[in-house]
């Protein structure tokens, strides 16, 4: 995860928390914990990105609702900020990982899983399988155990609209792909720009590449190609790739044209479709967006902003599927403290405790809708919860040095892809032999 | 014994030891005791992470020392397209940049010398030096925008276009169908028209806020005989509308410039359109005309140049980079200047040697060594070059802006975590630094 983009969801969780702070007005009480468990005893060190100006404040909930059945537990949170995977690489590397650690990767966790450094946490199996569907359990699994829980998530299959720039156009939020090219026409004749894209960040392309193919081919194949058992130079990259050449390669729609596009990063890209006067009309990004949304612009919830989901392209099961990034929890160690602190994690009071407070979405199935404080906050979260099909970002799930690298690999060659969008071959090509050397 | 000589005060000073041994054993405690807090910092925080990089070079990805992996790392290092782009991008930056700080600082503390208001221009001068390199990069990043909204440079240059070639009224506007034709700027009615035709002439991808007020409801004129009539319009409606059809709704675009071009393609008549949108060209001979909107309408205004685009970043980063030297520059080398013998000077201007003469025979020679030193310093500090780098360009040019320092940061730590590779990259930075740091040395030596 880069500097930017950690700092852009904290930034959004920030704001969403401080959004909704006033209007938290439904608020459904916990029901109370009969008894208290005095045994268990100790003291876990975790490391996190959240600091106090983010979401150290809402962890620490979460961590007070542990301690009302567990006193005797006490868990030492360490607010890391943005350098948390260097920091955290550093010191396993150094021998000394903290007892438990929130990693935004996969691709990490189960780099860490086939190095022997995490713990399994097999015990918190009957817990989890109550709690979630069974893919949230597949998330954290890798080579058949279970190493990690999922305890915060965001939707990704998020599209955010400008109000008053589709009545403009007199438009409403389209439902297929092929609707979402046909009101983006629209949108174009009535004098705004239909697409605001943050090409400066390579992840914005990534995500907007694996929402096209996850719902072009489905959550299976999606992760057969996550875990490179398809190669990038496969006939169904070529569709995504093509399909996405229609939004990105369509140049005057976009805001900033390509060369535009290419410098504006995630911020520039949400406060060009929300600013006065929009310079476009949509974006194609997370549930964190919203955020952004309330700090940086005057667009009201409602009015001024609101979401759709990512339009369906091939009809079928995984149409309406989720993909998410989020925090993976996982254990470096192994105590009954520990055990006790995952097992309580994947229950619905430890999500609640968050959820209530905004700027956090879930998979637990037993945290109600309502728990949510606002209509927008409800409509990107209560998905994750209920959808059918999650996958997780792909880009996330592959090795860092592929899929994570700052204007490198993945993201790096997108970027490349936004600038000459009908070169689909040659980026086929340049995707398959980055992902062989990282895959290596 | 050894507490004698840690206590070496004046009565041991007035009476030497016999033999001079523990005077001597208490002399070398003494220093390593002075030197060993600075000794432990060193060896803590230079040699140890020194000789582990070293070492850590060798060996693969992860853990404390990965699996050995011999010069796989090097190799990595001088295949990996990213990498070597950084390498070459660090020998332009070598090329280029020592010789302009330095010939910029001697020309500045050439010129102080003879200014009035010398000392505010020097502050100025040297003022980016007091700014650290991050924010001289985020500052410089945001005048580099292309946006001329955002970007000041951009902003000067659209001011400046705005004179000679002024934006046209209706610049986003594109045709509605495909009869009205893009000709060298202009839109051409491909239809033809004839006197008592009608010329419908819609346009669309014009913002609601763009539309001037003065507009109204678009209205299509009666053909009168002779008279070649029509209108100019905003074919859009919320939802789309028609295309190409005068719709209840769709306002009309006043004060554009329509011009008739005969069957040559010359114009002959040239009229603006009212707010209605409609205009009337009377009494045209008969004939085949089309109907155009000139090209002054749609005229782009300054897009602005993309200095942080691909083909600018290398250029704006050492721009930028020298802006900030320049002062440090001028200040070491206006400092050989003034310790220069005057009288050198005036025996030259005396020998009637022209000002430049003196400037070339006796200034340039007699300042080498200050000249010297800018140029290695600066040497070095472009061989390390990162922070600016790191803040200035956009994450989708870091490919192409890349140097060593960055790549090694962005491999070992911005989601790579590949210590191993990040190691190397370090150790041959090092290595490129070495010869220059000697050389510097020597000089030292020399000089003293």
């Amino acid at each position: 995860m880069t500097r930017a983009r950690i700092a852009v969801v904290l930034a959004a969780a920030v704001a969403t928390a401080l959004l909704v702070a006033g209007l938290a007005g439904a608020r459904t009480s916990t029901p109370a914990t009969a008894h208290q468990n005095l045994a268990v005893k100790g003291t876990i060190t975790f490391d996190g990105i959240w600091t106090a100006s983010s979401g150290q404040k809402q962890f620490a909930d979460v961590i007070a609702a542990f301690n009302k059945t567990y006193p005797n537990v006490h868990v030492n949170y360490k607010p890391v900020g943005n350098n948390l995977p260097t920091v955290l690489a550093t010191s396993v590397a150094g021998g000394h990982p903290p007892d438990m650690a929130d990693i935004a990767q996969p691709g990490t966790v189960a780099q860490l899983a086939k190095q022997g450094k995490l713990k399994p946490i097999t015990y918190a199996k009957s817990v989890i399988a109550a709690n979630f569907a069974p893919a949230w359990r597949q998330l954290g699994t890798y080579s058949g155990k279970l190493y990690a829980l999922v305890f915060k998530a965001a939707n990704k299959s998020v599209v955010w609209y400008n109000v008053p720039a589709f009545k403009a156009a007199g438009v409403t939020p389209p439902k297929t792909f092929s609707q979402l090219l046909t009101d983006a026409k629209t949108i174009k004749a009535s004098g705004t720009p239909a697409y605001s894209i943050g090409g400066a960040d390579g992840w914005t392309l990534t995500d907007m590449f694996e929402n096209i193919y996850l719902r072009t081919f489905g959550a299976a194949k999606y992760d057969a190609l996550s875990q490179h058992k398809i190669k990038w130079t496969d006939p169904s990259v070529k569709t995504a790739l093509t399909t996405m050449a229609k939004v990105v390669g369509d140049t005057s729609n976009v805001a900033g044209g390509t060369s535009g596009a290419l410098q504006y990063g995630f911020n520039d890209s949400v406060t060009n479709a929300f600013g006065t006067p929009p310079k476009a009309a949509m974006v194609f990004e997370a549930d964190f967006v919203g955020g952004v949304i309330t700090s940086s612009t005057k667009a009201k919830a409602g009015t001024g902003f609101n979401t759709f989901t990512w339009p369906a392209i091939t009809p079928g099961p995984d149409a309406g599927a989720v993909e998410i990034g989020g925090d993976l929890f996982v254990t470096f160690r192994d105590n009954p403290a520990i055990e006790a602190f995952v097992k309580f994690l994947a229950t619905a009071p430890a999500a609640e405790a968050w959820a209530k407070q905004g700027g956090f979405g879930t998979g637990n199935k037993n945290v109600p809708s309502t728990i949510y404080p606002d209509a927008i906050t409800r409509a990107t979260e209560a998905p994750i919860g209920t959808a059918k099909s999650v996958v997780f970002d792909m880009s996330d799930e592959q090795p860092p040095a592929f899929g994570a690298t700052t204007g490198q690999g993945e993201w790096g060659i997108f970027q490349t892809f936004l600038k000459s969008p009908s070169n689909v071959a040659g980026i086929q090509k340049q995707l398959e032999t980055a992902a062989a050397a990282a895959y290596k | 014994m050894t507490a004698g000589g840690i206590t070496a005060e004046p009565p041991v000073a007035a009476a030497p030891p016999p033999s001079g041994e523990p005077g001597r054993l208490g002399r070398y405690l003494t220093s390593a005791i002075f030197l060993a807090p600075a000794l432990f910092m060193l060896g803590v925080w230079m040699v140890y992470p020194a000789v582990y990089t070293i070492i850590r070079s060798f060996f693969g990805e992860t853990g404390f020392l990965g699996h050995w992996v011999g010069i796989d790392n090097y190799k990595t290092l001088f295949t990996t397209s990213t990498l070597t782009t950084a390498i070459k991008n660090n020998a332009i930056w070598v090329a280029v940049v020592p010789a302009f700080v330095t010939a910029l600082g001697l020309i500045f503390a050439v010129l102080t010398e003879r200014v009035r208001w010398a000392v505010a221009f020097k502050t100025v001068v040297f003022l980016p030096m007091a700014i650290s390199a991050f924010a001289t990069g985020v500052t410089w990043r945001i005048m580099d925008q292309q946006d001329p909204g955002l970007g000041a440079i951009n902003a000067l240059g659209k001011t400046i276009s705005g004179v000679f070639s002024p934006a046209g009224v209706l610049s986003t506007a594109s045709p509605s169908t495909s009869v009205l034709q893009s000709s060298g700027g202009a839109l051409v009615l491909k239809t033809p028209t004839h006197p008592g035709g009608i010329a419908l002439l819609g346009l669309t991808g014009i913002a609601p806020d763009q539309v001037p007020k003065s507009s109204a409801q678009a209205v299509t004129p009666p053909p009168k005989p002779g008279d070649i009539e029509g209108v100019v319009w905003r074919d859009f409606k919320p939802g789309g509308g028609k295309v190409g059809v005068v719709e209840k709704g769709e306002l009309g675009l006043p004060g554009v410039t329509v011009e008739l071009r005969n069957a040559a393609g010359k114009t002959v008549k040239t009229t603006k359109s009212k707010p209605d949108g409609s205009f009337d060209f009377s009494n045209v001979p008969a004939g085949t005309y089309h109907a155009a909107i000139g090209a002054q309408t749609f005229a782009k205004p300054f897009g602005g140049f993309a200095w942080l685009g691909p083909s600018l970043i290398v250029p704006s980063l050492l721009i930028a980079y020298i802006w900030i030297w320049a002062g440090f520059a001028m200040v070491v080398i206006g400092a050989g200047l003034a310790s220069m013998p005057r009288d050198v000077l005036e025996a030259a201007r005396t020998d009637g040697a022209t000002e430049w003469q003196t400037f070339r025979r006796v200034t340039v020679p007699l300042l080498a060594p200050v000249l010297s030193v800018v140029f290695i310093t600066m040497i070095i500090n472009v061989l390390k070059v990162f922070d600016i780098v790191f803040a200035l360009a956009p994450e989708s040019e870091y490919a192409r802006a890349n140097v060593i320092a960055l790549a090694m940061y962005l491999t070992a730590f911005q989601g790579g975590e590949n210590f191993g590779v990040g190691s190397a990259i370090a150790v041959f930075l090092f290595l490129l630094v070495i010869p220059v740091l000697a050389l510097n040395i020597r000089r030292f030596r020399r000089e003293s």
